[in-house]
């Protein structure tokens, strides 16, 4: 471990919180060691039976450096938090924001396993394999309790929630497998729901993807689901607008709809990302196009995460451009 | 030592100068005068009622939550409440505050009998919200509106109407229990006052007074919460 | 004594201005039956019930805390199951929180002492006082049965939806602890606040209060506000857990983020609940023991209140990376930072309080000293947690709980304590030797350091919390945690030892052993039932230790 028991910085940003994590220890370190010593100062300089002048022998004109004293004790610490507060939120921010081009990856965790998808469909369990300097995003849900996904060389930690989709995006900078921890406690055996996170260089990351590529990519299995659930049935998925097979359901198409502001029948206006496609298969009546009939039948209970994340990855790929929130 | 003529004058004297509403009220030991027992009694009620206000508070707070997220549930699970009796009580509780209010004014005038007769009616008027709520309750029961007990709804609406119709037991319960100790108070304090005891006075009238109207207020709130999301 | 009192209503002051017309009785010797304690209005004996109380809970949880250090310094689990692990870091958060921290000093101290430092006979409602204790001891035995039951597993935060549909034990049992102790506090506060108000004796203005009854009353603000907001979410979690009506839980339509802040919005201000009293205790005992006034008298007060506001605006810091808003947590942090300015105030008004003092280092001034210093530590690192971008790594880990022991053990556990100490004399009559108390506080002050500071370290390095087991390059530090751990508990052994001992063969205590100012001071120690022959009048502001002018130094002991 390095300096102040930090792990090795393996992440892009690691290093920003590195250099703010010495910047508020090193001042509020000094401060406190500056109490300690005018407490122990004072202590020794005015114990009882000490030469030290004392309260009634100080002349009462001291008030006003006293009260100049109080302010500067006042103002300083002031602008020194809001400085913290300030350059602490510049990188808190700078970490939620993924970049345009990384690459979606997808987690589903359960009591108390990690399970992995990489979009050609490799599946890994409590393991994570990526490329160094390729940013990748996590699109994240749990089956059952909240769980937390903490990677400490990264110096990232996202709660994984059951109901919603969490992301945390990251760019690896160092070759190496790093811990990955579950941080929010999960029942009987959170500590053991830990794992790693394997940095390869690009060329052995490719070589890793083509040796555990499964029968398909998550689009492809996606869409052997959407037939299968009978989706196809209503929506279209080709830009021609054909309508589907039972033409005469009138349901919204597919095709570009991913990262596009979908209007709704209350007025409203919500952007189509993974929330809005996970909600629209298992809460169909909660967001309804403008337009169209509340028909769509709920999926909920009968189609697991893992296959909601296939079927969106499907989605996306029907879009020509990957929009990104920003 | 007082000749009779000085004694008769000063017997009129107190007489005319003491409140009819009872005798100078008894000072607990842990206090110096009346006047500090008054004040503590009075804060002490109004800071139990900001106390009352965070736990119906937050109650509130889930239901607009709830609410928020399944807005067309909720919109469909009021319609299902009984309004006609909802309003009935809302009409009834609002009576009895102004009775409360009544009693305490007379309590303060000194006129005691009024103020017993102000309290009986609010208490009367109490239960009879009570007995309409029990009443409504009942029905709701056949409905099949409660929650664990056999509770059947639209299915389309379920879920956020099994989450409504908990809030409104939840809520609506917890009312009543705050309005029965209120008319325990209320019937005590007229017997009291009737009997002429110490420990009644105009001051506890108020006092009393101040949890009647608290009780009253939540009311108010419950009352287009529950009943009137979609019957506008 | 140059503090402004003189004795109201044909009262005479004592040699040593105690205010007194005939000695009567002790409290004490008001009866010597279970029955007179058990049915007692009297705040001298609700306090003594409640120490009793709580004492036992903090050894309970302290013996939850030991085998869970035990068990800590090896990387496996090798003492005890998983499923035991989770109940015992439970049921050690459980316990200690609400059936320890948040009634020692507000029900203790706070219940003894008030009525004295305001000159009156007893708080504004003594039988909701009483009533007060058995709730406390109703919501305990629902605990203690949920204990015997099996325990639970759940966290002391109860996070939704592992308490609502996941967990196996009998969650309903300790929520009813919980919610019921509840009510406890909120009488407790409501007492306060109307006493505080409404009793003061003649002359005492609210800015001649000691700052122990600024601390007592704006922590009585936060009790009765906060803890109503408690009862009903844990209503709302017993609800979901046994009617499956979906609130919290996703599964069945709820918010699991609604549960956390609601939560929150009582566990935040709960901290400074166990914080404020004890900033109360030590601002008493290092005037007495530095023999000045503190410094900025004003200025302490207003920070107290300015703490207990803010203290309700901050808790989603608790959330920053649970998936609320970015926005959210841009708010939250920048909050943090403002609640954080008024306690950094006090930490140097105590240090100005030394200076040009006369100061004596018996053990509760030790004990006050160490609040100083650790609080100063816990709050530098509550500081680097309010660092949105520094949170993100560190939330979850052992920093996060290095952090809150610092404030909550070396600091609210050391000023009480200490207080335990400064006012022990009036409580029981009696003196307890002051050696063994220094070494106390001494061991305390090095064990609690060994024990919580590597815990840091190990938070930063990457260790998440409530681990049962860890990578083993944690061990080092660990093994170094539970090593201290043997000191710290060695430090609370120690005056459960001579403060006993003290009661049976202790030295009588004068009334005023310490030369303090405060109208505890004036009556006899212990005080008679109705703490004073006459109600005293205050003339002047507290804290009136500036000696007499230039040459005349009062003697601590022996004085006549």
């Amino acid at each position: 471990m390095s300096a102040l028991a930090l792990p090795p910085e393996a992440s892009t940003i690691a290093a920003h919180v590195d250099h703010l994590l010495y910047a508020v220890v090193g001042v509020t370190a000094a401060v406190t060691l500056a109490i300690f010593a005018t407490i122990i100062a004072f202590a020794i300089r005015y114990r009882a039976g000490s030469a030290a002048p004392r309260a009634e022998d100080v002349p009462a004109a001291q008030a006003r450096a006293r009260r100049r004293v109080e302010a500067a004790w006042t103002l300083v610490p002031l602008a020194l938090f809001v400085a913290a507060f300030a350059w602490g939120a510049r990188v808190y921010v700078e970490r939620a924001l993924p970049p345009s081009d990384a690459t979606q990856l997808f987690v589903v965790a359960k009591q108390w396993t990690w399970k992995l998808q990489h979009p050609g469909g490799q599946r890994e369990i409590d393991e994570l394999h990526v490329a160094r300097g390729q940013p990748v995003e996590l699109v994240m849900t749990s089956e059952d309790v909240i769980h937390s996904f903490y990677v400490p060389a990264f110096r990232l930690k996202q709660d994984v929630l059951p109901g919603r989709y969490t992301q945390m995006w990251f760019t690896a900078t160092e070759t190496g497998r790093f811990h990955l921890f579950c941080a929010e406690y999960c029942g009987t055996d959170h500590s053991r729901m830990r794992g790693d996170i394997v940095v390869m260089e690009p060329e052995d990351f490719a070589r890793w993807l083509e040796g555990h590529r499964g029968a398909s990519g998550m689009a492809a299995q996606g869409e052997v689901l959407f037939r299968e659930y009978g989706c196809s049935g209503c929506h279209a998925t080709q830009p021609s607008a054909q309508p589907g097979a039972n033409a005469s359901v009138h349901a919204p198409s597919l095709a570009g709809l991913y990262g596009r502001p979908v209007p709704l029948a209350d007025g409203s206006v919500v952007k189509a990302d993974e929330r809005y496609l996970r909600d629209s298969i298992l809460l169909p009546d909660k967001e309804v196009a403008a337009g169209y009939e509340a028909i769509m039948p709920s999926f909920a209970g009968r189609i697991g995460e893992d296959e909601i994340l296939e079927l969106i990855v499907y989605i996306e790929s029907l879009s020509d451009t990957k929009g990104r929130p920003q | 030592m007082k000749t009779a003529g000085a004694q008769a004058l000063s017997t009129v004297r107190t007489a005319a100068t003491r409140p009819r509403t009872a005798r100078r009220p008894r000072v607990a030991e842990q206090f110096e005068t009346a006047v500090q027992q008054r004040a503590a009694a009075t804060l002490g009620m109004w800071v139990f009622i900001a106390t009352e206000t965070l736990f119906f508070g937050a109650l509130f707070f889930a239901y607009a939550i709830a609410r928020i997220q399944a807005p067309d549930d909720f919109a469909q699970a009021s319609r299902h409440t009984n309004l006609v009796l909802g309003t009935a009580n809302t009409a009834i509780l609002l009576s009895s505050s102004l009775f409360m209010a009544l009693s305490v004014r007379a309590a303060a005038l000194g006129t005691r009998q009024a103020a017993v007769g102000f309290l009986v009616i609010t208490a009367a008027l109490g239960l009879s919200f009570t007995g309409v709520k029990l009443a409504e309750y009942a029905l709701d029961y056949r409905e099949h509106l409660v929650p664990l007990v056999d509770f059947a709804f639209d299915p389309r609406h379920a879920r956020g109407a099994l989450v409504f119709f908990g809030l409104y037991f939840a809520t609506t319960g917890l009312h009543l229990v705050h309005l029965s100790i209120g008319i325990a108070l209320v019937l005590g304090l007229a017997w009291r006052l009737l009997a002429r005891r110490p420990g009644a006075s105009a001051e506890h009238v108020a006092i009393a007074g101040l949890y009647w109207h608290f009780v009253d207020i939540v009311w108010i709130f419950l009352y287009p919460c529950l009943y009137l999301v979609s019957r506008a | 004594m140059t503090e402004a009192v003189r004795a109201g209503d044909g009262g005479v002051l004592g040699e040593r201005g105690e205010l007194a017309l005939h000695p009567p009785a002790s409290y004490l010797e008001e009866g010597f039956t279970i029955r007179s304690w058990l049915t007692t209005r009297d705040h001298k004996r609700i306090a003594i019930l409640y120490a009793l109380s709580i004492t036992l809970f903090f050894f309970i949880g302290g013996a939850a805390a030991t085998l869970i250090r035990i068990e800590l310094a090896t990387p496996n689990g090798d003492l005890v199951s998983a499923d035991t692990y989770n109940k015992l870091f439970t049921m050690h958060g459980v316990i200690m929180v609400w059936f320890f921290l948040i009634p020692s000093i507000p029900a203790t101290l706070g219940n003894f002492l008030v009525p004295l430092m305001i000159g009156a006979r007893d708080l504004a409602f003594p039988r909701l006082n009483l009533a007060s204790w058995y709730i406390y001891v109703a919501g305990a035995s629902f605990t203690v049965a949920a204990m015997i039951l099996g325990g639970v597993d759940t966290g002391w935060t109860f996070y939704a939806p592992f308490s609502t549909l996941y967990s196996n034990t009998h969650v309903v049992w300790v929520l009813a602890g919980v919610f019921v102790v509840g009510f406890s506090s909120i009488l407790t506060g409501l007492n306060f606040i109307v006493t505080i108000h409404t009793m003061r004796a003649p002359g005492l203005t609210w800015f001649r209060l000691p700052l122990f009854v600024w601390a007592q009353y704006a922590t009585s603000a936060i009790l009765v506000l906060a803890t109503p907001v408690l009862a009903m979410t844990l209503v709302l979690v017993a609800v979901e857990r046994l009617g499956g009506i979906g609130i919290f839980d996703p599964a069945l339509g709820g918010d699991p983020l609604l549960f956390q802040h609601l939560f929150w919005f009582y566990s935040h201000p709960a901290v400074y609940i166990m914080v404020l009293p004890a900033m109360g205790v030590v601002s008493e005992i290092v005037a007495c023991f530095a023999r000045n006034p503190v410094f900025g008298y004003r200025t302490m007060a207003y920070a107290i209140i300015a703490i207990a506001m803010l203290g309700f605006l901050v808790w989603g810091h608790h959330m920053f990376v649970s998936g609320q808003s970015l926005y959210a947590g841009t708010v939250f942090s920048l909050l943090s930072f403002f609640v954080a300015l008024p306690s950094a105030i006090k930490v140097f008004n105590w240090t100005a309080t030394l200076w040009h003092g006369r100061i004596t280092y018996e053990a509760p001034m030790l004990y006050a000293l160490g609040f100083v210093g650790l609080f100063t530590i816990g709050g530098m690192t509550g500081l680097i947690l309010a660092v949105l971008a520094l949170d993100v790594h560190l939330t979850d880990t052992y920093f996060v709980v290095a952090h809150f022991h610092y404030i909550m053990v070396g600091g609210a556990v050391s000023a009480y304590l200490g207080g335990i100490h400064f006012w022990w004399p009036k409580i029981t009559g009696r003196l307890y030797s002051d050696r063994w108390a220094r070494f106390a506080a001494i061991l305390l002050f090095f064990g609690f350091n060994a024990t919580f500071f590597p815990q840091y370290l190990l938070g930063i390095a990457g260790m998440p919390r409530r681990y049962h087991e860890y990578a083993p390059e944690f061990q080092t530090l660990n093994v170094l945690s539970s090593g201290g751990a043997v000191l710290l508990a060695l430090g609370y052994l120690l005056p459960l030892v001579y403060l006993s001992w003290s009661l049976v063969r202790g030295a009588r205590a004068p009334a005023n052993p310490w030369d303090a100012t405060g109208l505890e001071w004036r009556t006899a120690s212990p005080p008679p039932k109705r703490n004073f022959a006459a109600v005293p009048v205050v003339e002047g502001p507290p804290y009136a230790y500036r000696p007499s002018p230039a040459g005349i130094v009062r003697a601590r002991e022996g004085t006549a």
